[in-house]
């Protein structure tokens, strides 16, 4: 049989569509690349067992209307699973095995797709290089000793390395569009609201969002719709109908005005970065785009306010960790708040740890004003930036990172130089808006790097029309040679 | 601006963390460069602006207060790392 697993999903669809392939074939190429591919860490734990049995359903019984039918995915391991351990990527939750299902992942299950495991990612979504979970750093396909980026590390190291056909994760400041760029695939963080949050493990609710994670932008319009949807049970669910992304997406992007943002050309930025932005540039020009320069003056105060809004809103969500009525507990303590105190300080790891004080402190009495106030008014700035662009251009674009991925432990005892690397995902997050990162080409050293497009609220289709058209003119390939199969 | 080990300490005390006196100095090393970073907020002038409460555009929704699931209190109990048939288990709190 030829191997399908370097196809994209919308390749793989259609193979089980004209029924050239059956999905236990599918789910058994992917389980076999997963077993080869150990070194790399992406996944934290496997559901074969449940993978293939679905798979067997579906062969026996197919529905071949279903937008992901007979699908194998491997999602974020931040995602609760209903019967299968939900981690996190945290000691805290190495047990916990969850009574429900989170909604993205049942919208993706009732599209005829199937869980094949779940994947690493940094503890709780905290970290930019997959360096601080529990389970041990994630390495990225595209070179030995790299970080695939982070949070959702492990769902890109997954999808680059041929593990599963496509994935989903999730971007608080940059952590599904930074790991795509670090591993030459495609992220989108949709609009807040658009998917539902519902049983996601929290970390900072107001910025929060699931996304897709694919080979190809249309495998992200695929999946987004997939995914997306109003939700009930998420008081901040945007309430409208689910849109085809996938029949709407055209390269047709005549007339659309681009901004490109002075501030964010930042010192020290590699020029090879520089060069892509400007072939980005180049390629919307050609396609008929118009490209603006415009000004979103409060970008710099961007990864400031994020650092007291994010840790802020993580130390109320992570006060629900007390050895109480789920994950660890510690042993040692004579009385309840010892308890409570050895528990959080056991199960936690240091950046984790780390982010609650600075979230405490922020909100303790004395202080609330000058920092959590005052992130939330600069906040208000930074949307009204975005505001102000929106009445004069459809898209905006940018670079994904200020840097390609880096080496393992290179940045991990540097707590702002690893922030600095969420330096242009942060101000989307903070905005609400959507945001893509779509790969354009690689460094010196052959590392993928992406360009960032950040939208409208609810501009998506104009985010995936203009990523489809940048896909088919940059003849961006990997260059992933599977070193972890020697 | 330096955030020292009182104040860690009392951060801590806060958050219900214990921490090892020996890590406490990297902390507070870590930390008070972290707020020498968020401190260039200052500098932005915000004196009639409201602070942000949502990025929707729509309020809150409220729903019926309805039952919608439940009856599985066993499976709930399962996840607790102490407990007896009906009830969680924490150390005594009543002399």
């Amino acid at each position: 049989m030829p191997d399908i697993t370097n196809k994209s999903l919308t390749e793989i669809v259609d193979l089980i569509k004209k029924k050239e392939i059956k999905s236990e074939e599918v789910t058994n190429s992917y389980i076999n690349n997963i077993k080869k591919g150990k070194k790399l860490n992406s996944f934290i734990t496997e559901s074969f067992d449940n993978a293939l049995t679905k798979s067997k359903n579906f062969d026996a019984n197919p529905n071949y209307e279903l937008l992901l039918p007979g699908v194998p995915l491997a999602v974020k391991d931040l995602f609760c699973t209903n019967g299968i351990r939900t981690t996190a990527g945290s000691k805290m939750l190495e047990n916990f095995v969850p009574s429900y299902e989170s909604t993205v992942t049942s919208n993706l299950w009732s599209e005829g797709a199937f869980l094949l495991g779940k994947l690493n990612c940094d503890e709780y979504a905290m970290g930019s290089s997959n360096e601080t979970s529990f389970f041990g750093n994630v390495i990225n396909p595209v070179k030995e000793n790299t970080v695939p980026g982070g949070s959702s590390g492990g769902s890109a190291s997954a999808l680059a390395a041929d593990f599963t056909p496509a994935t989903i994760g999730t971007d608080t400041g940059g952590s599904i569009r930074q790991p795509a760029s670090f591993t030459g695939t495609v992220g989108l963080k949709p609009t807040y609201g658009l998917c539902s949050r519902w049983g996601i493990v929290a970390f900072a609710s107001s910025l929060d969002q699931a996304g897709p994670m694919t080979k190809t932008v249309s495998d992200c319009a695929l999946m987004l719709q997939a995914m997306s949807g109003f939700d009930l049970k998420d008081s901040t669910s945007i309430n409208k109908k689910k849109e085809n992304y996938s029949k709407k997406l055209t390269k047709d992007i005549k007339g659309l005005k681009i901004g490109i943002p002075k501030e964010y050309r930042v010192s020290g930025m590699p020029n090879e970065i520089e060069e892509l932005w400007e072939k980005g540039k180049k390629i919307l020009k050609e396609e008929g785009a118009e490209i603006i320069d415009i000004s979103l003056p409060h970008t710099e105060y961007a990864l400031p306010t994020y650092y007291i809004v994010a840790p802020a809103e993580a130390s109320s969500n992570l006060a629900r960790y007390d050895g109480v009525k789920y994950g660890f507990r510690s042993s040692k303590g004579s009385n309840l708040i010892e308890m409570y105190e050895n528990t959080r300080s056991e199960g936690f790891g240091d950046e984790v740890k780390r982010r609650i004080l600075i979230g405490t402190y922020v909100l303790s009495s004395g202080y609330y004003d000058a920092y959590y106030i005052k992130a939330q008014k600069v906040r208000q700035l930074i949307k009204n930036d975005f505001d102000n662009a929106f009445t004069k251009v459809d898209a905006i674009l940018t670079p994904s990172t200020p840097s390609a991925a880096f080496k393992i432990g290179e940045k991990k005892d540097d707590p702002i130089s690893m922030y600095l690397n969420d330096i242009f995902t942060v101000p989307a997050n903070l905005a609400g808006i959507p945001a893509m990162s779509v790969p354009i080409g690689h460094d010196k050293n052959n590392l993928p790097l992406g360009l960032q497009l950040i939208g409208k609220t609810l501009g998506e289709q104009t985010l995936l029309n203009l990523a489809f058209s940048m896909e088919s003119k940059s003849n961006f390939k990997q260059k992933i040679i599977k070193w972890w199969e020697k | 601006m330096s955030i020292d080990k009182d104040k860690i300490k009392h951060t801590a005390k806060l958050a219900r963390i214990s921490l090892d006196e020996n890590k406490i100095e990297s902390l507070s090393k870590d930390l008070s460069n972290i707020f020498n970073f968020i401190e260039k907020l200052s500098k932005t002038n915000t004196g009639k602006v409201n602070p942000l409460t949502s990025i929707l555009d729509q309020s809150l929704r409220t729903r019926e207060d309805e039952v919608t699931d439940g009856g599985i209190r066993d499976k709930i109990l399962e996840n607790s790392p102490n407990k007896n048939e009906e009830f969680f288990i924490v150390p005594k709190v009543i002399e």
